[in-house]
């Protein structure tokens, strides 16, 4: 989520007000809260603080229901994909009623931010080439191995989260973080491909932001989870679409047993779009 | 942007006619190319209001429609001094709306084409409600909640559309309302949504509770029409149990539900939901003005909600009165105007009307930003 009005002094939710080693750092302001950079217990785990402040424009009794609502919801999905083994944050604390949910902190950088640096790179060394580097990323170029190989990785994330029930509701390249490997999370046999991107696309898939999420089985909902993610996708990354339909899919019908039943109906939300005609 | 050169270089002035619901409107606009002025010389409006619990059937209104046309065709073009022949084009509701009311005005626009020899342009209601939203308001590139009888759409420019972020999945916000008048019998006159927002404003002692229903920039009204239902229900129970056993023979704990209760709890929980849906599509366009059109637009209760979420965002909201949010010709003679001036006109054997019209189907030659 983006923004561009001034960045606003917005008062502290009072569990950052208590004397801590580091001062929280506020990470963004969408429309439903606010991210804060903290920590959690000791000065040396880092933690997201999504806080969802009261809005005064909603009758009190009426915020505090959403408000909790929505938290409570939130921190229910994000221990369901935890304990199915679906790599998302891990809930460190929960306060419904002062609105604030405390998540692990996820290291590295959104895979939109990836995306679009590899490819602008890409299109450097095209144009240092003598080529015109608008070309479309067809996934065949030996070079496109790194993207390709990423894409892959994101449809098995994906799959593993229908897999367990689990609909994410808001899918984006931005809601996708690049966690490097590490301890305990080592890269799969054949998670390096070898391509030019110097380990820019490198990373465990990790999905954040369950805000709009829900607990579902249904094909449809699943469907309009991945038609969500194609229209973000191809709207951020327009010179990378035609590897959304090639890879994502391939990639997604290995993950598990409904997934071809969700493709076919993915084709069916994409005939008839996400909006109706209707009535004036 | 090319002139039609035919005007002499004058002031270009046009005819709208409105009929997709139960309002009959004709306006008459007059833009001067040169200053870039634009000048409302007639907005003339005529309602069909049926009796309280009832709402306006498609047969009625377009007979409605047809028996007052002339009259307020006169009326307008006599409020503005204008002669048919100073007109540049005969504007009409193109859709979406009620098909019998829409037939009735089209079939009226077409014959005054003929009669005076001015070429139709065939407009957008819901194109009209925003570009005469951004004429009064002055605002340059907002996020739309378009909010009406018949529309629930978030809205944002991009690229030459209208482009719908967020809207209703069954029925419209002022559907809602209007509906929901009608379980309580209140009257239809002026408007249902109006004479709900004044029960309101004596409300709120209690928050009833129902539901809510926002999915991302979506959001649905129908289960909340039926949960109302329901407490209307509970209500005329107790009405009946006071009456026959005396005050005091209520259950302990049970909430006395009122009229004026069940209206406050009504606005708050539908305005509160288009407030977050117009919220996080100002997140997604990094927006922070907003527009609000549409007959529900006039409610004050969701002007001031607006206004304060988006001055929260550091930015503000933009709304008309009446005159311009209810339906009306002007907005139908301003879009229309705006598109005639690009070079569009609908030719006669094209001009229809449609029930469904949806507002990212219209080209905006008008705007290149």
């Amino acid at each position: 989520m983006t923004d561009d009005t001034e960045p606003q002094q917005f008062p502290l939710p009072a569990i950052l007000t208590y004397p801590s080693s580091k001062t929280p750092e506020l990470i963004t302001q969408g429309a439903e809260g606010r991210l804060y950079k903290t920590t959690y217990l000791l000065p040396s785990v880092p933690c997201a603080l999504k806080y969802r402040p009261p809005k005064p424009w909603r009758h009190p009794v009426l915020d505090a229901r959403l408000t909790r609502h929505r938290i409570l919801s939130e921190a229910r999905v994000l221990v369901k994909c935890r304990r199915e083994g679906v790599a998302v944050p891990a809930v460190y604390a929960v306060d419904e009623a002062a609105g604030w949910l405390a998540l692990e902190w996820v290291a590295g950088a959104p895979v939109r931010v990836g995306v679009n640096e590899w490819l602008r790179r890409r299109r450097d060394s095209e144009r240092a080439a003598g080529r015109g580097g608008d070309a479309v990323v067809t996934g065949d170029a030996p070079g496109d191995a790194d993207l390709v190989a990423l894409m892959r990785r994101i449809a098995g994330a994906l799959g593993r989260m229908h897999k367990v029930g689990i609909v994410h509701g808001d899918l984006t390249t931005s809601n996708m973080m690049l966690r490097p490997w590490g301890e305990g999370r080592e890269r799969p046999a054949n998670g390096h491909a070898g391509g030019q991107g110097d380990g820019l696309l490198e990373g465990e898939i990790v999905l954040i932001d369950f805000g709009l999420a829900g607990q579902s089985t249904s094909d449809e909902d699943r469907a309009v989870d991945l038609y969500v993610l194609e229209r973000a996708f191809a709207s951020t990354h327009p010179r990378a679409e035609a590897l959304f339909s090639t890879v994502l899919e391939s990639a997604y019908r290995e993950a598990f047993k409904q997934a071809p039943i969700v493709l076919k109906k993915l084709e069916e939300v994409r005939m008839r779009g996400r909006k109706r005609s209707m009535l004036g | 942007m090319t002139k039609p050169t035919n005007t002499g270089g004058g002031p270009l002035i046009a005819l709208g006619c409105e009929g997709s619901a139960n309002k009959l409107g004709i306006g008459i606009i007059s833009h001067d190319p040169t200053t870039g002025k634009t000048a409302v010389l007639a907005n003339i409006r005529h309602t069909f209001v049926s009796p309280p619990g009832t709402g306006f059937l498609p047969k009625d209104t377009a007979k409605h429609h047809r028996t007052f046309f002339a009259r307020i065709a006169l009326a307008a073009l006599r409020a503005a001094k204008v002669t048919p022949s100073q007109l540049a084009c005969i504007c009409y509701t193109k859709g979406p709306g009620m098909g019998a009311p829409l037939q009735s005005v089209a079939v009226a626009a077409r014959t005054l084409s003929l009669l005076w020899d001015r070429p139709l342009v065939g407009v957008n209601h819901c194109v009209g409600h925003i570009e005469m939203g951004r004429e009064i308001t002055g605002a340059t590139n907002p996020v739309v909640l378009y909010v009406s009888g018949g529309n629930t759409q978030v809205i944002a420019y991009a690229e030459q559309r209208y482009r719908i972020f967020g809207e209703t999945l069954d029925i419209a916000v002022g559907n809602c309302l209007d509906r929901f008048a009608r379980t309580l019998a209140i009257s239809n006159d002026p408007a249902p949504g109006y004479n709900i927002e004044l029960l309101a404003r004596k409300g709120g002692a209690v928050l009833l509770d129902l539901p809510y229903a926002v999915k991302g920039m979506d959001c649905s009204f129908s289960g909340i029409l039926g949960a109302a239902d329901i407490l209307a229900a509970q209500m005329r129970a107790q009405d009946k149990i006071l009456e026959t056993e005396g005050p005091g023979a209520l259950k302990e704990g049970e909430t006395r539900i009122t009229p004026e209760d069940l209206c406050f709890s009504l606005q708050e929980t539908v305005y509160a939901m288009l407030v977050e849906i117009t919220e996080r599509a100002m997140a997604h366009v990094g927006s922070a003005q907003v527009l609000i059109v549409g007959g529900v637009g006039c409610n004050e209760r969701l002007q001031a909600m607006m206004g304060s979420m988006a001055a929260e965002r550091g930015g503000s909201v933009y709304a008309t009165d009446e005159r311009f949010c209810i339906d009306n010709g002007i907005m139908i003679a301003h879009a229309g105007l705006l598109a005639y001036e690009t070079g569009f006109v609908t030719p006669l054997a094209e001009s229809t009307c449609t029930q469904r019209f949806r507002t990212d189907e219209m080209l905006i030659k008008w705007r290149d930003d």
